[in-house]
């Protein structure tokens, strides 16, 4: 069997509705639960409509802009996985479509980011199995 | 009148020494504060016949076993992290007002520094994360390193800071009230290591905007408070600490941070005027308050929500000496999570008990009559107390 992926950071676990919204991402697609019901959309993923009570949804295509929230920059090692990476933010991305999602934002040092930063999703095939999505800055 | 208003009273408090190492296991620990509360009481183990626990280890009945109790008759837990032992308080003041129980043990033990920690989370990932929103971690926020508290409580500092332009001096007030207050407490672990505003300002990043003297600390110990009817407290051994006002609140949603429609309705706004509303009493009457200080940002957040300023002012209402003793609302006499030691909040409770007895020595409030102690949980879930002579 061949191993090529040196990838040695934490993976999401593929399972329930992490695995359908991950598979997404591996085929390039931002996609997110959007209520059949109301037309809400949502992340993280959810059994139910939080504002209809709705059971029904789909999985809707983001047109993968936003903005920059909020950050956590991340300045001594605290997960063994990621203390090469040390100094970075984990960022929380809010999309045009309303829903907010943490990420990277590949490309922008820590201390640059800013609220407000037009930010557009990139995929970042960390393992064959897994994509995540991350975010660039966007003209 | 709110039916349980001043129904259950706080009438034992007891702690270990809070050290940072011990040979003692946790359930260990547990057992020689409880002891301690039982004699402050004035009670034996025997006479204990409920428990609200808000840590899970170790189990209920592993502590009725060793404490000997022949009638357990009201058992729960409270799983919200730093909100659970203040809303324990409220389940065992509804258990004794309601006869469920007669008197109810609230302990927490957590040998944080040598066991299972924070600092584990380095090694070998979170430990005893509640499944609620360690769900949401692994799968949406681990893949990208965020997995201990000073990760994800920044980024409620982060867009804090930048959205009110949050001056240093706020969070630095904060830490430097309670390590002056630590000064004035013989349990405090931080007791005899002053801190200066330069010390502040240069020590080391943690998380930005997190600073070394922003964190509260990890050690080793146990705390524990025993709850009975306001009948019962009557005959025991210290004066009754009347529970006049108890809610718990959470944001929705409880498990997301990024997820929440507004970012700073944390757990404690929406259960902060159901308190104040049921023990009848305003914030600006209260004499002391004990604040859940995971990080001093945090405590700046409540602040806000229980109303002592305005949204985003809380960085100019701690400075000037307001929080420390003999200022406008003394905070965290006792140290805080920050100074005194890590007890997942229950040793707030215990010091404003002790306030409100006027046994605090150097420390005292003058003429305390009300105050207020708050617990904040996780990602935001929130509880709080008031308290009165």
């Amino acid at each position: 069997m061949e191993t090529t992926t040196k990838y040695k950071r934490l993976l999401p676990p593929m399972r329930g509705l992490a695995r359908d919204f991950y598979s997404y991402c591996k085929s390039h697609e931002l996609r997110f639960q959007k209520c059949s019901g109301c037309g809400q959309w949502r992340h993280v993923p959810r059994e139910m409509c939080a504002q209809c009570g709705s059971f029904d949804y789909e999985w809707a295509k983001s047109g993968g802009k936003g903005q920059v929230f909020s950050w956590a920059t991340t300045s001594q090692p605290m997960l063994p996985q990621f203390a090469d990476a040390v100094p970075y933010a984990i960022v929380i991305v809010e999309l045009d479509e309303g829903v907010r999602m943490a990420t990277w934002v590949v490309d922008v040092p820590p201390d640059q980011l800013r609220i407000g930063m037009p930010v557009e999703v990139v995929f970042d095939d960390v393992t064959e199995e897994v994509t995540l999505p991350k975010f660039r800055p966007r003209k | 009148m709110h039916p349980l208003k001043d129904k259950a009273c706080i009438v034992g408090v007891g702690e270990t020494p809070y050290t940072r190492g011990t040979d003692r296991s946790q359930l260990s620990q547990i057992l020689h504060a409880t002891k301690a509360a039982l004699d402050d009481a004035g009670l034996k183990p025997h006479d204990i016949d409920g428990m609200v626990l808000p840590m899970p280890m170790p189990t209920i009945e592993h502590l009725a076993a060793n404490l000997g109790i022949p009638d357990l008759r009201y058992s729960a837990s409270s799983n919200i992290g730093g909100a659970a032992p203040v809303a324990a308080v409220q389940t065992a003041a509804m258990a004794v007002a309601l006869g469920v129980a007669r008197h109810v043990l609230i302990p927490v033990g957590w040998n944080a520094y040598s066991g299972a920690g924070v600092r584990g989370a380095g090694r070998s990932g979170p430990v005893g994360l509640p499944p609620s929103f360690g769900l949401t971690m692994s799968e949406y926020y681990m893949p990208f390193g965020l997995a201990v508290p000073a990760q994800w409580f920044a980024w409620l500092a982060t867009r804090y800071v930048e959205q009110f332009k949050v001056p240093l001096e706020g969070p630095a007030s904060v830490a430097l009230a309670a390590r002056k207050h630590a000064q004035l407490n013989e349990k405090a672990f931080m007791r005899g290591r002053s801190l200066t505003m330069d010390d502040y300002r240069n020590a080391r990043m943690i998380a930005q905007p997190f600073r070394l003297f922003d964190c509260c600390l990890e050690t080793d110990g146990a705390c524990a408070i025993i709850i009975s009817s306001a009948e019962r407290a009557k005959d025991l051994k210290q004066p009754p600490v009347y529970i006049s006002g108890t809610a718990e609140g959470h944001p929705l949603p409880a498990d997301d941070i990024p997820g929440r429609k507004d970012f700073f309705k944390i757990g404690l706004y929406f259960a902060a005027p159901k308190a104040f509303e049921m023990a009848d009493v305003n914030v600006r009457d209260i004499d002391f308050v004990q604040i859940y200080d995971c990080f001093t940002h945090i405590v700046l957040l409540e602040l806000e929500a229980l109303g002592c300023c305005k949204s985003g002012e809380a960085g100019q209402f701690v400075q000037n000496g307001r929080i420390e003793l003999g200022g406008e609302l003394p905070f965290n006499t006792h140290g805080g999570l920050l100074s005194e030691a890590h007890l997942a909040g229950l040793n707030h409770l215990a010091e404003a008990t002790r306030q409100l007895r006027h046994q605090c020595g150097e420390r005292q409030v003058k003429d305390a009559e009300v105050g207020v102690v708050t617990g904040f949980g996780d990602f935001g879930d929130g509880s709080l107390a008031v308290l009165r002579r």
